[in-house]
């Protein structure tokens, strides 16, 4: 398995804040990683820079092999983002949405492709309406049709089932597990959710204050940090404050 | 009330837009209006075609400023939207992401001119077409200084945030006064005709009002304005490019919401 995502010393100041302090970490190919930690700990800074969003102070990103700002356009177009606090138009149609990104991402036939992905995530129905209209449940499948358009090789999903009812964000997860596995799509995905996480992730990296404070499978770290559940490895890690 | 009040003066003290609405439009009002009321009075108004002159001004004078507004307003409604940071993070280079604002810029001009022409013609039997093809250099300059106005306006929302909005919407107007829209820039006081110099759009009006009154098309006048337009522009794209450069280190993308 190569690495898609391989992060070399990367580091974030905000003036004198240090937001990620030196961080070291690959995510391998065809998995799902959890990237973890408590507010304020660097997920979303860490994220935003694999997206080159955010410029790092120093480090290395390679994504999919390639230094990430030498190959920007040419990674971007490999790889999908989505994200609850990110919107799109909501005075377009869910088609329209689509028909724009897919043709940012340079998709041959873009409506063949929407078509094909509506049918997947269930929102056939939706393409005809304004974005606006959507309750959150189906906005987030629009977000994850939008995320595919380009069938990317990775996806950073930052909260995905945040706002989501129980119900929805349980579909959603199956409908990420399944793209995982038929698409063989390395994800990298946060949340606060920790059972979701348990249920998702293949590895967990845990991040706290800008530092990766451990890396391992969530059956490994629950074992080693003597706890009943992720949740709980959490809340320890996230108390410690000797870290 | 004593509280909402209250709060109301908290909200205009960190507010450019209602200070704005306080004391900017006001100015620019005195300032636009006071030259042109001073070059009434001393100006003969034989052989002076107002209807021409002034509605020729106002027709051009919209295209400037829905040029600039359609640079900045575009980015601001990808802002208004939440809707900039999934743009960024597809593969999209800023300079297509500014080209394509440009162009829709071009698309209302289109629209803007066929309107503004057709509402001046049926109601004032104004024509603006009767400047013929001298009317390709002033629009083009007029389009590309707008642009040049609209790209520096996203470069200072880049640097402040959504705070500095109503710029895309009023810092046009800054220039209006020295920009010898309604009056010649001889109608302004003598250090102010020194700024008129330095602006493409003074050049612009002065040479229109030449033609509408029956005076030799202005080469020289469009030619400086070019030149000072070109040289604008290099200035607003390394600005832009600088403020664009500052958002992503700064990891304001996100933030300027």
């Amino acid at each position: 398995m190569s690495s898609v995502i391989e992060v070399k010393n990367l580091r974030k100041e905000f003036g004198k804040a240090v937001a990620v302090d030196g961080i070291t970490f690959s995510v391998e190919e065809g998995t799902i990683t959890g990237l973890l930690g408590p507010n304020g700990a660097g997920k979303t800074t860490t994220i935003q820079m694999l997206l080159d969003i955010i410029t790092p102070t120093s480090g290395e990103v390679f994504v999919l092999g390639k230094h990430l700002r030498e190959h920007r356009e040419e990674i971007l177009g490999q790889i999908n983002f989505s994200s609850p606090y990110v919107s799109l138009p909501l005075n377009l149609k869910v088609i329209e949405n689509l028909l724009t990104f897919a043709r940012l991402y340079g998709v041959k036939n873009p409506r063949k492709k929407i078509e094909e992905l509506a049918k997947f995530f269930e929102i056939t129905d939706l393409l005809p309406k304004r974005t606006v209209t959507l309750s959150t449940g189906q906005i987030t499948r629009v977000n994850l049709t939008k995320a595919m358009l380009n069938d990317p090789k990775l996806l950073l999903l930052d909260e995905p089932t945040a706002s989501l009812d129980p119900d929805i964000a349980d579909k959603t997860r199956k409908l990420l597990k399944q793209i995982q596995k038929e698409r063989g799509i390395t994800i990298l995905y946060t949340s606060h959710n920790m059972a979701e996480i348990e249920e998702l992730c293949e590895r967990i990296i845990f991040l706290q204050k800008g530092r990766i404070v451990d890396d391992g499978t969530p059956q490994e770290l629950v074992q080693k940090y003597g706890r009943k559940d992720l949740n709980e490895v959490f809340l320890h890690i996230a108390r410690d404050n000797t870290r | 009330m004593n509280a909402l009040l209250i709060r109301h003066l908290y909200l205009y003290r960190r507010s450019l837009p209602r200070i704005m609405d306080v004391f900017y439009w006001p100015v620019m009002d005195i300032l636009v209006w006071g030259f042109f009321s001073t070059y009434l009075e001393k100006t003969s108004m034989t052989g002076f075609n107002a209807v021409s002159v002034l509605l020729g001004a106002m027709i051009f004078w919209d295209l400037l400023n829905q040029s600039q507004k359609a640079v900045s307003v575009a980015f601001l409604e990808d802002i208004w939207e939440k809707n900039l940071i999934n743009i960024f993070v597809a593969p999209v280079r800023v300079s297509e992401f500014l080209g394509a604002t440009v162009l829709i810029g071009l698309v209302r001009i289109a629209l803007v001119s066929v309107v503004l022409g057709g509402l001046a013609f049926l109601f004032y039997h104004f024509n603006i077409f009767v400047l013929g093809l001298y009317l390709i250099p002033f629009v083009a300059n007029l389009l590309l200084f707008g642009w040049i106005l609209g790209i520096f306006t996203t470069g200072i929302i880049l640097r402040y945030g959504t705070q500095a909005q109503i710029l895309a919407f009023g810092f046009i107007f800054i220039i209006q006064p020295f920009s010898a829209v309604f009056y010649p820039i001889s109608a302004l006081p003598g250090a102010l005709q020194k700024v008129a110099f330095f602006l493409p759009s003074s050049h612009v009006f002065e040479g229109l009002r030449a033609v509408l009154l029956g005076h030799a098309f202005p080469a020289g006048p469009l030619f400086l304005a070019s030149f000072i337009n070109i040289a604008y522009l290099l200035l607003a794209l390394l600005f832009f490019m600088a403020m664009f450069r500052r958002a992503k280190i700064k990891g304001l993308l996100q933030k300027l919401d």
